[in-house]
């Protein structure tokens, strides 16, 4: 949306050079401004650089911000020298110039805004590629993929209220507790068994839908050990409010033993669950037993839909 | 209700004396009472058939509506069945069924509408678009003020992280009233008032096209308004405006409160929208071409085609939501083979177009505002306009930037994001042509230009925040946190409101011959944009530190700025909170009487009185000049509002020679 | 309409506002059911044990949807079965908490939740027997679960066992009576675990998809305060 300095036809005699005056305090402003946000500002932007998505959100936030820097001091500076030096004054009835229109800046203003919001549009699609889709969920079949062979592949369960994780390469064991290695690609699926909720670990800038009956695939390399944050972010019933937890990034030695124990220390319940799979219909139990077949269901509700239903839409 | 047996009048044939016409007493003729006893009434006869159908069905067809021990089929045919008795009993049908029956229609004339005094006029179904406007106006407060409140709440209980005013439950409530009450309802906030009432005069036409659509597009409103509140005694429902499903069809009975207001106001948007177009197309002036209309009317265009494109979308998915949740239809279930993607996208294809509904008429109004205030022509009329058409065809093609993390084809997201970084070009427009009016004007710093001006500063701050929105990967953190609310309510509150407060201050004197008192007035502006840009500003922060929206309980490190978030909401309530009292105030107690045209405007509507006489015009104007000519010497005035005889009708005859004269 | 009439007609209007306003908050937002208090009387962060009873019913037969699964939870003091689900209990304590179960069976979603989890030695006993996982889907053995996802608590609630035709049905009327298990069926659940030091609200659910005719089973009770998601306040 930046615009060159309006450079008006020869000002009247004793009128000053209104453009100049607009576009001097701009000029230095904007520097000033981009200055601070790229060398004071910018390694402090959320989310941090915990990982690779982290990093490129943060690089990308910079750019954004040193190129929408100029454009809102230019507006404001603009208005703000309007509204000081052009106020009408107090008894003057007369109208202003009648100028409609001025083909050049308008041109002008057309040209520079698209240039930036097509190289804005470049610059997002670029760095999408390069930070392999920056942590957001790509869907079943993602398109910006980590590029290593064997990323960890964590499944992330979204219920109504608490996300469960599962480790398919180790059983497929089924935790609470959100443990990662550093230096290593993960691989987040992010799956449903009910509503509609949001993976969002923070610090690790990856944010993907759990859609019930779907895959939403996410891709980060994590650089740093620390604490996650991971929070719902989709607004999935009563206790979305309340469903977060915090799961921890350690090293790749210290996320092998605890995963190797956690399997072995788990493995009474793994027997129980599921097995692996990228999405799971809890109406559709395999395993149901004969028992709970033959007798129905006893409980508050039975049935999910009473099979007479029509299965299509 | 019961077809007026009046003595038959000849059709529109006027010239009877005022008053000669026998009125049956106030409270048998159709008005909002008849229309809450229809309302009722068709409320219970909906709420039987609809237990009779879940009864006789639940056994063979539906027995977990047994198990539910919560049928929706009462609360959705009582809601169906009790708009029809409401708009029954306003009297819309009337006309209708005479027309049926062969009978005449009686039509007050003029003077009869005029002798029809005092505020009664306003509680009734009345074909008269300045009388809709002024009903309009008297509803968008009453309804944006009631959402505020809950605003105030959902504030009150952010202050603790830990400690809860309310239950969660209730919490979550109060979240959905507020963003439905709001996204809904302020879809009309300027072009019910505003555009209904002003955009004839700006014209130069008498009336509008479909004056039976305008007034039953307001009349929906207050019924959408109370259906969306009644949800409350339902235990209102826990999924936001947005209405996710499968959380939507999972929902106990507010849910389906909130599915039918949302479709009664789009069906509401759709009848002013479309009410609009053929008002503007068809009954322009002669010498009215479209380049001398003004940008107040182009953008009430734009917004209505807007309108009445998407809003049949939002119509569908609230019909399917209602018939998943009743019918046990699977549209959005996916264990039964339905999608929660299909939601999303018939949402959000009406969702976005639904922001630039609550955008344009903010530009609209801003760009009017500008010229009579700076006492400059509007620079590049013909780029604001296209502004104006681009942001509506644009609009269209953005809506999946909503689902960038939700699993979308991924291919689509750089689509969307080129699409989304394209809107920002014709929606900078707005400020190219700001500047270009500023640039060596005679500034007047009036009550309407400084809400004006505060909406260019608010809409600066929430369309670069959009910017960064568009951006795929800042989205993935941006989305579904506290930054986004940021965001739309910049746009919106500080786009829209801002102007729809300019819009107040400036034509109340239009349309109600009273003015506001404007040390208030200033006092409301100050009060309004310092706590606004403090309430605000600060959520973009709360967002990227990464508290999600619509939560209760949020990291404790962010206590100190929610804190300082909700202690200006509080404080922003009050400003608006003057506003109330100035405005109830100058309209029913103080009644500072002001005709004329206060702000020297060029606007055609102000070349009539104020408020303008029935009729607007005594004699259809012949425009001579566009509205914007200050300081252009040798400008024409804009109209000629006592053309010589034979122009007019020489016009509309079709002779392309008077036109070009005129 | 002169200026008395406007100015007394504002007033009321003005006042009819706010009463309707106050009425709404009062009476939707700020209602809710009762909190049962096992705080009174024991010193927090002290290690003092409160032994907190609820039950678990196929129906309620006391509130407006006599239909939805509702826990109950029993007043220390009196003894009586309230219809709520918020309860209060002091921080740094040890809680021994008492369920019974009347409702019968319905598989777990995610059989994940048929583990004990978050208890003191992470085991919870059925009429006395010890458990550490319970699978919900090979018979009829799961009827709800008691779960306080803030401190990783998850404990699943029994059923009465498999009901037959020879057998007494469930309990038909709410608060159902612990007695005699051959007339009305039911299981006796005990656990017990460590409130923590830091107070603040912790909501508990149930994980069983109980919520007849809703989909996913999860609204309805699932999704009321009162029924079968609650509060448990730890105060200091």
């Amino acid at each position: 949306m930046a615009a060159e300095a309006p450079a008006q036809p020869p000002a009247a005699a004793g009128e000053p050079n209104h453009g100049l005056r607009i576009f001097i305090p701009w000029l230095v402003l904007s520097v000033a401004a981009d200055l601070i946000i790229w060398i004071a500002w910018r390694p402090h932007l959320p989310p941090g650089t915990m990982s690779s998505a982290g990093a490129n959100q943060q690089f990308d936030i910079a750019i954004m911000a040193v190129l929408a820097a100029p454009v809102m001091i230019l507006v404001l500076t603009y208005f703000a020298y309007a509204l000081i030096v052009w106020r009408q004054k107090p008894g003057d009835e007369e109208d202003g110039p009648p100028i409609h229109g001025n083909t050049r800046i308008q041109a002008t203003w057309i040209v520079v805004s698209s240039v930036i919001v097509l190289f804005l549009a470049v610059f997002g699609t670029v760095e999408l590629f390069t930070a392999q889709g920056s942590g957001g969920g790509e869907g079943a079949s993602a398109v910006f993929t980590s590029g290593v062979s064997k990323p960890l592949q964590v499944q992330v369960i979204g219920q109504q209220w608490k996300f469960t994780y599962r480790y398919p390469q180790y059983g497929g064991f089924e935790t609470t507790d959100l443990v990662l290695p550093t230096n290593t690609w993960v691989e987040f699926h992010v799956t449903s068994i009910d509503v509609i909720h949001s993976f969002w670990a923070y610090q690790l800038g990856v944010k993907a839908d759990a859609n019930p009956g779907v895959d939403n695939i996410a891709y980060t390399k994590i650089y740093h050990t620390g604490s996650i944050t991971v929070r719902c972010a989709e607004l999935c019933g009563l206790w979305h409010g309340a469903m977060f937890d915090y799961g921890r990034a350690v090293s790749p030695a210290a996320f092998q033993s605890w995963a190797q124990a956690t399997e072995v220390h788990l493995a009474a319940v793994t027997k129980v669950l599921p097995p692996y799979s990228l999405t799971y219909d809890p109406t559709q139990v395999a395993q149901m037993g004969k028992g709970m077949v033959a007798n129905g269901l006893t409980g508050g509700a039975g049935l999910y839909y009473p099979p007479t239903d029509p299965a299509q839409p | 209700m019961a077809i007026e047996t009046q003595p038959e009048r000849a059709h529109g044939a006027g010239g009877s004396a005022p008053g000669a016409r026998r009125q049956r007493p106030w409270w048998m003729r159709p008005a909002i009472h008849t229309a809450i006893a229809g309302a009722v009434i068709g409320y219970l006869i909906g709420h039987l058939l609809g237990n009779f159908l879940a009864a006789s069905n639940v056994a063979t067809e539906y027995p977990n509506l047994a198990l539910s021990d919560s049928s929706d089929w009462p609360i959705v045919l009582g809601y169906a069945f009790g708009v029809v008795g409401w708009v029954a009993g306003l009297g819309v049908f009337n006309d209708l069924i005479r027309q049926m029956l062969g009978r005449p229609v009686p039509v007050a004339t003029e003077e009869e509408e005029a002798a029809n005094g005092g505020i009664a006029k306003y509680f009734r179904f009345t074909l008269d678009h300045k009388v809709v406007g002024i009903q309009y106006l008297i509803g968008m407060i009453i309804y944006f003020c009631t959402a505020g409140l809950f605003a105030m709440a959902i504030r009150s209980e952010l202050l603790s992280p830990t400690q809860h005013l309310f239950s969660s439950s209730a919490y979550v409530e109060i979240v959905g009233e507020h963003g439905t009450m709001m996204m809904m309802l302020m879809s009309s906030v300027i072009l019910g008032p505003f555009g209904n009432y002003l955009v004839p005069l700006m014209i130069g036409s008498k009336r509008v096209a479909f004056p039976r659509l305008e007034a039953l597009s307001f009349w929906l409103t207050p019924a959408a308004f109370l259906i969306l509140l009644s949800g409350l005694m339902l235990g209102g429902f826990p999924f936001g405006w947005t209405g996710y499903a499968p959380l939507s069809i999972q929902a106990t009975l507010g849910a389906d409160s909130y599915a039918m207001s949302f479709g009664l106001m789009g069906v509401s948007v759709i009848l002013a929208g479309f009410n609009i177009i053929v008002t503007v197309i068809c009954y322009r002036a002669p010498g009215m071409r479209w380049s001398r209309v003004p940008m107040f009317v182009w953008a009430m265009v734009s917004t209505s085609f807007l309108m009445v494109l998407a809003a049949p979308v939002l119509i569908g998915g609230m019909y399917m939501m209602i018939t998943d949740r009743t019918a046990q239809t699977a549209f959005f279930v996916d264990t039964l083979g339905g999608s929660s993607y299909l939601y999303q996208n018939l949402f959000w294809f009406f969702g976005h177009p639904e922001v630039y509904i609550l955008a344009l008429p903010g530009f609209g109004v801003v760009s009017e505002l500008l010229p009579v205030f700076t006492r400059k022509p509007l620079f590049g009329y013909k780029t604001a306009a296209a502004g104006m058409i681009g942001v509506t065809l644009l609009s269209f093609f953005v809506w999946q930037h909503h689902l960038f993390d939700s699993g979308i084809n991924p291919d689509m997201r750089p689509v969307f994001m080129l699409t989304t970084e394209l809107i920002s070009i014709p929606t900078g427009f707005i400020y190219l042509v700001a500047m270009g009016t500023l640039w060596k004007a005679k500034i007047r710093l009036t009550v309407p230009m400084l809400f004006a001006l505060g909406m260019y500063f608010n809409f600066l701050i929430g369309g670069i925040s959009g910017v960064f929105l568009s951006d795929v990967p800042a989205d993935t953190t941006e989305h579904g946190s506290f930054f986004v609310m940021a965001h739309f309510h910049y746009t919106i509150m500080g786009g829209l409101i801002f102007a729809f407060m300019a819009a107040c201050y400036y034509w109340l004197p239009k349309m109600m011959g009273i003015k506001l008192n404007q040390r208030l007035g200033k006092i409301h502006f100050w009060t309004m944009f310092i706590f606004f840009n403090s309430t605000f500003l600060p959520l973009f922060a709360i967002g990227m530190d990464g508290q999600p929206r619509r939560v209760f309980e949020y990291a404790r490190n962010l206590e100190t700025l929610n804190d300082w978030v909700s202690i200006s909401s509080f404080l922003l309530g009050g400003s608006i909170l003057i506003f109330v009292i100035n405005f109830v105030w100058s309209t029913v107690i103080a009644r500072v009487r002001e005709v004329g045209n206060p702000w020297n405007s060029r606007g055609l509507e102000w070349q009539v009185s104020s408020p303008p006489p029935p009729g607007n015009f005594a004699h259809v104007p012949v425009v001579l000049s566009g509205p914007y000519e200050y300081g252009t010497p040798g400008a024409p005035p804009v109209a000629d509002l006592n053309p010589p005889t034979g122009v007019v009708s020489a016009a509309y005859a079709g002779a392309d020679t008077a036109r070009a004269e005129a | 309409m002169s200026l008395p009439a406007r100015v007394s007609l504002l007033v009321v209007a003005f006042l009819a506002v706010v009463a309707i306003g106050a009425f709404v908050v009062l009476h939707y937002f700020l209602g809710g059911p009762a909190v049962v208090d096992y705080s009174a009387g024991v010193t927090p962060d002290s290690g003092a044990t409160v032994h907190v009873v609820m039950q678990e019913d196929p129906q309620n037969t006391v509130s407006t949807h006599p239909d939805w699964v509702s826990y109950f939870i029993q007043n220390p003091r009196t003894k009586a079965w309230e219809h709520t689900t918020l309860f209060k209990v002091p921080a740094g304590s040890r809680i021994d908490m008492t369920i019974y179960g009347f409702d019968g069976c319905t598989p777990l979603r995610n059989p994940v939740w048929g583990q004990i989890t978050g208890t003191i030695g992470d085991v919870e006993y059925v009429n006395g027997k010890p458990y550490h996982v319970i699978n919900s889907w090979s018979s009829c053995n799961v009827g709800h679960t008691f779960s306080i996802p803030g401190i990783n608590l998850n404990v699943p609630m029994a059923t009465p066992g498999l009901i037959q035709s020879n057998k007494p049905g469930l309990c038909p009327t709410s608060p159902c009576q612990p007695g005699d298990p051959k007339a009305v069926p039911y299981r006796v659940m005990t656990f017990s675990f460590n409130t923590p030091h830091a107070t603040g609200q912790y909501f508990w659910q149930c994980r069983v998809p109980c919520g007849g005719g809703f989909v996913t089973g999860f609204g309805g009770p699932m999704s009321t305060i009162g029924f079968m998601t609650g509060n448990m306040d730890v105060v200091s």
